[in-house]
């Protein structure tokens, strides 16, 4: 029983066990040095990382609230990795802060939070899980204490993230009403008769889903709070939090949700339509760099809400495919302008003109990491599209796929923008020579080095394919 | 909802946001006891949201106060530095 209990949730308790360490070594009588810390917290992290590919099994425990298996384990290996990258990136602005231990503890307890979602069979431990990845990271949003906008990003934050909990929240008593169980297998059965109640708690929670991977009729926060926010913790939200969040929704929809699923599509279909077309046109008139990545990370959400609209298994096969390479493409492109930002607090595209003058590595690894945003052959971008559409083209929705693959032209066409003020456009003040220490250079070679080894190498879609 | 709409003042906001959560716990009582009186699922999910939602207001509250620090006002027209 205790076996089966450590082995099952083994990378539950690893980062716990990660939240205690930093809880000791902030109450310890003698100050640690910040790099000291984070050295120690980079090497736990990797540990972590490490021991997540060994012992892995399936089951379920605590009366079936919580499971886990192949493919669950993968995903939060995915979400490990992403958390260590962040983390390396952020060492030059977190050496400076004063609040390192805290970064690290509210960090890791919204892992611990998404790991839980990940792992749920159950309504109340699902909700438990959003709750417990979304309050610290409003905490997170603000840490940059004494600047406004931070404040006013993690203001906009607790309270659409309140409010869509709470339209969550009214659809799963709608759904304990319409069906009188919690549980996600016995919802399943309950759904094959189709009643109004059942339709409107299903809207309710997809509205709460949307809000949280900001899906547009409810991506209004997102600009602001990942402008405001501290750059660490805007990759943290565009990357993990919504990685985790695409993979609860996708196993939801097709395991407990399937019985409604003429209802959905339809529903999918116009979201995604729609996002895709609003987060690109207003991609083109950014003018700050992380306002424009998260206009893009909307648009991307469009696309992958066209894998869910997929068939089952191609389906969520591709979203997590897509999740994958995202992880790595959008954190390289983050990492260049965390490090730009923690040494000259210069955001804005026009400081960027001229930038391979002073900064050619740099240069390259934004570039790369922009191309594979926009799906150009050779990086893995392109794969993690192709895969998606060729999900949604299953259904035979020819439709959906000419709007995507005219938003594909536009949004190549902003990301060019950026690559084309690095590489051509004469600047009179460029962004001097980055001096790139120890932990973000390693960062960087393993975002690159995804991108490129997943663009050349195809075993990674198989493997996810099999896990299923 | 209507309150969350219409108040500018962060304060009241958030407590439009616990009458949310207040009358998800009236549903999931009623539900209980009418529809599943032997069941016990819905009253255990109020507890927690009463849990949760307490922590989530302890955690806006902090926001707020420190919204107060930087803009000397809780009201949320005045917190609009970032727009489109």
């Amino acid at each position: 029983m205790l076996n089966d209990f450590l082995i099952l949730m083994k990378q539950e308790l690893g980062v716990t066990l990660l939240i205690f360490i930093l809880l000791f070594i902030k109450l310890a009588k003698k100050e640690w040095k910040n790099e000291t810390v984070l050295g120690l917290v980079n090497i736990l992290l990797f540990v972590n990382l490490a021991a997540g590919f060994f012992f892995i099994h399936k089951g379920t425990l605590f009366g079936d609230m919580f499971r886990t298996s192949e493919l669950l384990s993968f995903e939060k290996n995915i979400l490990n990795l992403g958390t260590l990258i962040i983390s390396l990136q952020s060492y030059s602005w977190l050496k400076q802060h004063k609040h390192v231990p805290e970064f690290y503890m509210l960090m890791l307890s919204t892992l611990l939070g998404m790991f839980f979602m990940i792992s749920s069979s159950n309504l109340l431990m699902f909700y438990l899980g959003l709750e417990l990845s979304s309050i610290p990271l409003a905490a997170m949003a603000n840490f940059d204490l004494d600047k406004k906008r931070s404040s006013e990003a993690a203001m906009k934050f607790i309270m659409s993230s309140a409010f869509s909990s709470g339209l969550l929240l009214f659809g799963i008593s709608m759904l304990y009403g319409a069906t009188g169980t919690l549980s996600f297998s016995e919802i399943s059965w309950q759904l094959t008769t189709l009643s109004s109640l059942q339709v409107f708690a299903f809207i309710l929670l997809i509205a709460g889903f949307g809000f949280k991977i900001s899906a547009v009729p409810f991506h209004l926060w997102t600009a602001d709070v990942y402008e405001g926010s501290p750059v660490a913790v805007t990759s943290y939200l565009s990357v993990i939090s919504k990685g985790a969040i695409l993979f609860v929704l996708v196993s939801v929809l097709y395991n407990v949700f399937q019985p409604l699923d003429s209802a959905w599509y339809k529903m999918l279909f116009l979201v995604s339509v729609l996002t895709m077309i609003i987060g690109n046109l207003f991609a083109l008139r950014q003018q700050n760099m992380k306002r424009f990545l998260a206009f893009s990370s909307i648009s991307q959400v469009g696309f992958i809400l066209i894998g869910i609209t997929g068939e089952s298994i191609q389906g969520s096969a591709s979203v997590i495919y897509f999740v994958m390479i995202y992880v790595f493409s959008n954190l390289a492109a983050f990492g260049v302008i965390s490090l730009v930002s923690a040494a000259t607090g210069r955001e804005n595209v026009d400081d960027y003109k001229g930038f391979y003058k002073t900064n050619p590595v740099l240069s390259w690894a934004l570039t790369i990491g922009l191309f594979s945003l926009a799906g150009i052959p050779p990086t893995a971008g392109f794969f993690g599209k192709f895969f998606l559409l060729l999900a949604g083209a299953g259904k035979g929705n020819y439709w959906l796929i000419t709007i995507a693959a005219l938003n594909m032209v536009v949004s190549l066409y902003y990301y060019l923008r950026i690559v084309k003020a690095i590489f051509m456009e004469a600047n009179d003040t460029p962004i001097e020579n980055v001096k790139i220490s120890f932990a973000p250079k390693i960062a960087m070679l393993i975002c690159v080095g995804g991108i490129i080894i997943t663009g050349f190498a195809s075993g990674a879609y198989k493997y996810i394919y099999s896990l299923f | 909802m209507y309150g969350l709409f219409t108040r500018r003042n962060l304060i009241t906001m958030l407590m439009s946001v616990e009458l949310i959560l207040n009358s998800v716990n009236i549903n999931f009582v009623v539900f209980n006891k009418y529809l599943y009186p032997d069941k016990l699922d819905g009253i255990f999910f109020t507890i927690f949201i009463i849990t949760i939602a307490a922590a989530e207001a302890a955690i806006a509250i902090a926001i707020i106060i420190n919204l107060y620090r930087s803009h000397k006002s809780i009201d949320v027209e005045d917190a609009s530095e970032m727009k489109y």
